[in-house]
């Protein structure tokens, strides 16, 4: 069931709109925000809720890069692969995390703490290589300075 | 040197507030246009400032706006829309104006939307975007209190609406028209033109939308006209650029400079040049989606028109600069590995040959490369071109490619020959 501070939530973006399927990716973004991913009951849920069917939504769901469709870590790790953080070397921060992690994109480590996940471009490219953990954009990241960085996330 | 757009930018200190963006003489010219101007003549001034679409189109932004239905036959509700989904990877330079001073997008928006009398208006922000997105809440919510937007601002009987749609990620969010349908709910796959949206856009309504530094322009124009706007560019083109540079340089960066700056000037005394070590090899001059320059061109100056005629787009006008120890091979691998995880599916030819490209790229640099792959390669630069599909997706992923193909063949028939990449 949609909790009553989700259903407000999304309620809020509903009435701006002209029907409430509009407002389907601002929901997925507030079921996630509360529940860390979009499983298919909440799937369900929210489908009913926006008087659309399952499919429909699922369709919408997955194209989406941000929208989480299976179970993520505490922390998701989004490392920039494009072009700018390709030509400063990204590849040696993904093989440091995938050695210290034990885990390789889209896995989580066993005990949920991290996700990791290639990102397209952040927009940052004048500090390349970039990623970011949860809402934090760390910039100008140095392979040597990344057990630092992931440190700060318990 | 005026640089109307990052003067008053000091990231260090946060993003500029209602007080202090009022005390640079913002909100002046949407006070002047609500008092003494028609909608029409906001709209001419524009046209007459040939300020161009800086998303990366480089379409005249005033004309585009004309197309809107007008007076009283129009439909009761349009829409202005700023795409500040800054997705085009290489590009950094809406982020500066986002998170610097988004009173200024706010002004360029009011005055767009009176121009087209729209009376609802988005911010379509992407996800990543976190500081921008905060600048973003609290100036809206300033200018609502001031007055600047809601109903009947500043007492004119105009009225404006605005909203901010955080993006769940994907590069076609930023096309046109998968903004619309990003915005409506739906897959962000494009759409088949015409209705142009100035016509039919979002939920149907006439519908502009406009990249944020074009948007960002727009209070100076108005505030003052059209032949200072020209004057502040070294070619005839108009205005200034938000330019940037990355890779291997000594200071990559975004820098307001006259549009039609060359590109030497870019990469050797704004980006400080090569990183010791490094010698420049190509760019490309603005964004993945461009074709290459090379050492050829650093004399060009790059604006819209110019850029054009060396066989490439000033796209974005951030540089990606491409030097001698990186491969050009694994470059283009990189950036057709993302056109191809981007691609929507909704055409065939770009569902289905990107990740063809981008497979006979990587074959080339793990070694399994074949003399007919060149031939392969070469063809979908064709087949992928414009006109063969729905959006401008396929046929901007192919500029690299094939300018690749031109510019550095040797490189890709030493992988063939070799077996593999020698940059490693």
């Amino acid at each position: 069931m949609l909790t009553e501070e989700e259903k407000r939530e999304i309620e809020a973006h509903i009435e701006k709109l002209p029907r409430r399927s509009a407002a389907c990716l601002e929901a997925l973004s507030v079921v996630q925000k509360h529940r860390g991913w979009v499983s298919d009951q909440s799937l369900h849920e929210l489908a009913d809720f926006l008087d659309m069917t399952p499919h429909e939504l699922d369709s919408v769901a997955t194209f989406y890069n941000l929208v989480f469709r299976q179970p993520v870590g505490r922390h998701v790790i989004l490392v920039c692969d494009s072009i700018s953080c390709w030509v400063m070397g990204y590849e040696k921060l993904v093989g440091r995390l995938n050695q210290k992690l034990g885990i390789q994109w889209g896995e989580t480590t066993p005990d949920e703490r991290f996700t990791l996940l290639p990102m397209p471009c952040l927009g940052t490219c004048d500090h390349a290589p970039a990623l970011m953990i949860g809402d934090d954009l760390h910039r100008d990241v140095k392979v040597e300075g990344l057990d630092e960085i992931l440190e700060r996330y318990e | 040197m005026e640089k109307p757009l990052t003067q008053h930018i000091d990231l260090s200190k946060g993003p500029l507030s209602l007080k202090e963006y009022e005390a640079t003489g913002g909100y002046q010219a949407v006070r002047k246009a609500l008092k003494e101007m028609e909608p029409k003549e906001v709209t001419e001034v524009v046209k007459n400032s040939n300020l161009k679409g800086r998303g990366g189109a480089g379409f005249n932004t005033g004309l585009k706006w004309s197309f809107v239905p007008m007076g009283e036959g129009a439909p009761k509700t349009k829409y202005l829309l700023a795409n500040a989904d800054e997705m085009e990877p290489g590009t950094f330079k809406d982020r500066l104006l986002l998170e610097g001073n988004p009173h200024l997008l706010l002004e360029g928006m009011i005055l767009a939307a009176y121009a087209i009398q729209a009376n609802e208006s988005y911010i379509f922000l992407r996800w990543a975007y976190k500081t921008a997105h905060k600048a973003l809440k609290k100036a809206i919510q300033e200018a609502y209190a001031a007055g600047y937007l809601g109903r009947n601002i500043l007492g004119s009987g105009y009225s404006l609406e605005m909203h901010v749609h955080v993006s769940v990620g994907r590069y076609m969010c930023g096309e046109e028209t998968g903004l619309l349908n990003a915005l409506e709910g739906k897959r962000a796959t494009p759409r088949a033109k015409p209705p142009f949206p100035q016509a039919s856009g979002l939920f149907g309504k006439p519908t502009i939308v406009n990249n944020v530094e074009t948007l960002c322009n727009v209070p100076f124009i108005v505030g003052r006209g059209a032949e200072w706007f020209k004057g502040l560019s070294l070619t005839d083109e108009g205005g200034t650029k938000i330019y940037g540079a990355s890779g291997k340089v000594k200071r990559p960066g975004a820098w307001e400079l006259p549009l039609g700056t060359p590109l030497r000037e870019l990469i050797e005394e704004h980006a400080g040049g090569m990183m010791d070590g490094h010698r420049f090899r190509g760019a490309l001059p603005g964004g993945a989606s461009t074709d290459f320059l090379t050492e050829e061109h650093l004399d060009l100056p790059m604006d819209y028109n110019n850029v054009m005629k060396a066989d490439s787009r000033l796209g974005t006008g951030t540089v990606i600069v491409l030097d001698d120890k990186t491969c050009p091979v694994g470059f283009v691998h990189n950036l057709e590995r993302f056109f191809a995880q981007e691609s929507c599916g909704w055409c065939t030819p770009c569902r289905d040959g990107l990740p063809w490209v981008a497979k006979t790229l990587q074959a080339l640099e793990e070694g399994h490369g074949k003399p007919e792959d060149l031939e392969i390669l070469s063809f979908h630069t064709t087949y992928l071109g414009p006109g063969n599909t729905y959006c401008a997706l396929a046929p901007g992923a192919m500029e690299p490619l094939q300018s690749a193909l031109k510019y550095f063949r040797e490189d890709f028939e030493r992988h063939i020959r070799e077996g593999g990449c020698s940059y490693r």
